[in-house]
């Protein structure tokens, strides 16, 4: 885990010796069904996930283990957030088991249905009560994929963005990052100086595996828990009310209906067989 | 919200070049604004980019919006969405489609919250309800699920749809339109994020996945990096795009570019190889827009097979050598 940890995204060390540039990092974390274990029969309103297994959102594995590469760096304070049902405290629970120093868990039923604009605005609302230099979500949430948050954050905290980040370094005043910002054909290498909301991606590190000493520890360490109403929020502006977005129906995909399957057959014969079927389609 | 009016396209540029996705959006602007009895308004951002606005036209717009500025040159999140916002608020549409690009993934939630707009991500299709609305919809959970969405309230009602979903018509050069040319006041002090340097790591000569036809993909049944070549000439055979599934990019017998699934791309091909690949949700929420599945695994309960359109279950390096040989032989045939 150690090892891990002293390890820079890119192996790369400007070598400033902690205490040089004490940061404080929060990184908004999502917990997520588990979507190979999702199931739709029929189209509906709303789509339950009640009683399938949920886990913290992939992304913001990178996200966490990013902010806590750079504390163990530079010193600092990794702040773990989310706004999410009471469960989500195992989300948060695995995120300080990992390294994070305290969480806020932004809790109230006022919350529920929210989408990212929805989401994002409670987030904000708690940032602004905060001192930071790095906010860093994940790039999207596995189970609706948008990828908004970060950005509407950004916006709401008029902070500047790169998202899509794969490789992060502070530079040697403490004051910039620079980090690598995936694109369709490669990467931009994007500099901006902090505070800034980056979004972290697939190749940004190698997100370490809590170890028991660390999950005892979790359980210890400083949670908050916040409403709606500390923040001064009215309910009109979150959760479905505050939503921009509605769901209209959920209904599963089409499915592709019986397709071929060859067993025992001759390598030859399949694939003769197979290129006749795609000459047919005219496929080849 | 009556007098919000238009279906507006942002027409995305890469350094001057417009993006196909632009294409497809307009012929699929056309259509809604069609039937909504309103203008196809197509919206130029960048610099040197004027020249495309004819072409837009062609395509079914009406009206070309062209924001030109050097400051524009590259892509940067404050100064388009700046430039974005600032012509949605003096012109108020409707519709507002981007393409989920990359870029337009960045820049579309960044301009939803400065105005306050619903926004869905990723779109795959686009309809109007009874109440004229734009109901927005797009595959969740790994492509598991299909949601429809609606803003009710906000205008315009945004959505970046995912690329190659829309086929984009035949240009009619008999069309006309205005072009209007906006000046932004725009300074470098906006532009909080500044770009060093741009790298590609398309490996030269390798078709990209996104665009290709058909895509030859491999998975760990692979085995060996040596073991490519024999994909590879199938996909010369096909002028096929060369795939991996991630553990074989993150292998690096691939480059990151070629990697299909949720976290690398989502490929729309009319015939997708799956070879020795065993079909994780992760790994299929890349695929199910591909029109043809063809699935090679040794393994029968493979869940690859639960969605190919046709499966050979084997051993690949037995069976795709004869695969490439029948191709061979029935395209001497021809
Ligand atoms: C119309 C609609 C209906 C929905 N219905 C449901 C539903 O029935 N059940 C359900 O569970 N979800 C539902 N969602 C999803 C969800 O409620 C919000 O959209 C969500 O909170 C924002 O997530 P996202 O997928 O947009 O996140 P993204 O924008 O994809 O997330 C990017 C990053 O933002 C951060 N982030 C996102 N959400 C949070 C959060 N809550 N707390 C802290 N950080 C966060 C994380 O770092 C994450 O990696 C629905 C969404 C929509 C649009
Ligand atoms: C957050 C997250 C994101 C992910 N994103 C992606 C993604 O974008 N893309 C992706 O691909 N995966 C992704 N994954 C990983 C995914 O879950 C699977 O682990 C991965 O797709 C498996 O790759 P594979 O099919 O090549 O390997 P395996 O699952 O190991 O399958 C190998 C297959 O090859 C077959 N085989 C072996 N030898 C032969 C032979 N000689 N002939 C024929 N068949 C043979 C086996 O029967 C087996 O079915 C992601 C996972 C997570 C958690």
């Amino acid at each position: 885990m150690l090892i891990m940890g002293l390890m820079s995204p890119a192996g790369q060390r400007t070598g400033s010796p902690r205490g040089a540039s004490f940061m404080k990092i929060i990184v908004p974390i999502k917990q997520v069904p588990d979507a190979v274990e999702v199931r739709i029969k029929e189209a509906a309103d709303t789509l339950n996930t009640d009683g399938v297994p949920q886990m913290l959102n992939p992304f913001d594995l990178f996200a966490v283990e990013a902010a806590i590469q750079l504390k163990e760096e530079k010193g600092g304070e990794v702040v773990i957030m989310t706004m999410g049902p009471p469960q989500a405290n195992a989300a948060i629970l695995k995120a300080l088991a990992m390294g994070g120093d305290r969480a806020i868990h932004l809790l109230d039923p006022a919350f529920e249905g929210a989408d990212s604009w929805s989401t994002a605005i409670v987030l904000a609302e708690q940032i602004r009560k905060m001192e930071y230099d790095l906010i860093i979500c994940g790039r999207q949430s596995m189970d609706w994929d948008l990828g908004q948050v970060g950005a509407e954050l950004a916006e709401l905290l008029d902070l500047p963005q790169i998202t899509g980040v794969r490789h992060l370094e502070i530079t040697e005043d403490g004051k910039h990052v620079i980090t690598h910002r995936v694109t369709e054909d490669g990467y931009e290498v994007v500099k901006a100086r902090m505070p800034v909301l980056l979004t972290a991606t697939k190749g940004l590190n190698e997100p370490r595996l809590p170890n028991i000493m660390g999950i005892m520890k979790a359980k210890k360490k400083p949670l908050e828990t916040i409403d709606a109403a500390t923040l001064g929020l009215d309910a009109t502006q979150i959760g479905r009310n505050g939503a921009l977005s509605k769901t209209v129906r959920v209904f599963p995909p089409e499915k592709r209906k019986g397709g071929i399957k060859l067993e025992d057959v001759e390598p030859k014969e399949a694939a003769k067989q197979l290129v006749e079927f795609l000459a047919k389609k005219g496929a080849i | 919200m009556s007098e919000h009016k238009g279906v507006w396209v942002y027409c995305e540029t890469d350094e001057s070049r417009l993006k196909r996705v632009a294409l497809e959006l307009v012929t699929t602007a056309r259509d809604l604004a069609d039937k909504l009895g309103e203008e196809v308004v197509a919206v130029l951002i960048g610099n040197d980019i004027e020249r495309h606005a004819e072409g837009l036209i062609w395509q079914g717009a009406d009206k070309v919006l062209v924001v030109n500025d050097e400051i524009l040159a590259k892509y940067t999140t404050d100064a388009y969405s700046k430039a974005l916002a600032n012509l949605i608020e003096a012109h108020k549409p409707s519709i507002l489609l981007l393409g989920a690009t990359t870029n337009g993934r960045d820049l579309a939630p960044r301009v939803a919250a400065k105005l306050k707009l619903g926004l869905t991500a990723d779109c795959t299709g686009l309809e109007l309800n009874d109440k004229k609305q734009l109901l927005q919809i797009r595959p969740a959970f790994s492509g598991k699920v299909m949601v429809e969405l609606v803003s009710p309230e906000s205008r315009p009602q945004m959505t970046t749809v995912r690329p190659n979903v829309f086929k984009p018509a035949e240009p009619d050069d008999s069309r006309t339109g205005d072009i209007e040319h906006v000046k932004m006041q725009m300074s470098p002090d906006d532009i909080r994020t500044e770009i060093l340097e741009k790298v590609k790591e398309v490996v030269e000569g390798m078709i990209s996945v996104d665009e290709a036809e058909v895509v030859v993909c491999s998975g760990r049944g692979i085995k060996e990096p040596e073991n490519l070549k024999l994909p590879e000439e199938l996909a010369k055979l096909l002028d096929a795009a060369v795939g991996g599934s991630r553990p074989i990019v993150d292998l690096g017998w691939l480059p990151p570019t070629q990697q299909v699934g949720q976290s690398g791309r989502t490929i729309l091909p009319n015939l997708y190889f799956a070879l020795g690949i065993s079909g994780a949700v992760q790994h299929t929420a890349g695929i199910r827009g591909a029109s043809l599945i063809v699935a090679v695994n040794k393994d029968p309960d493979a869940p690859i097979f639960e969605l190919s359109d046709f499966g050979i279950v084997g051993d690949l390096f037995e069976v795709l050598p004869e695969i490439i040989a029948e191709i061979k032989r029935v395209q001497s045939e021809r």
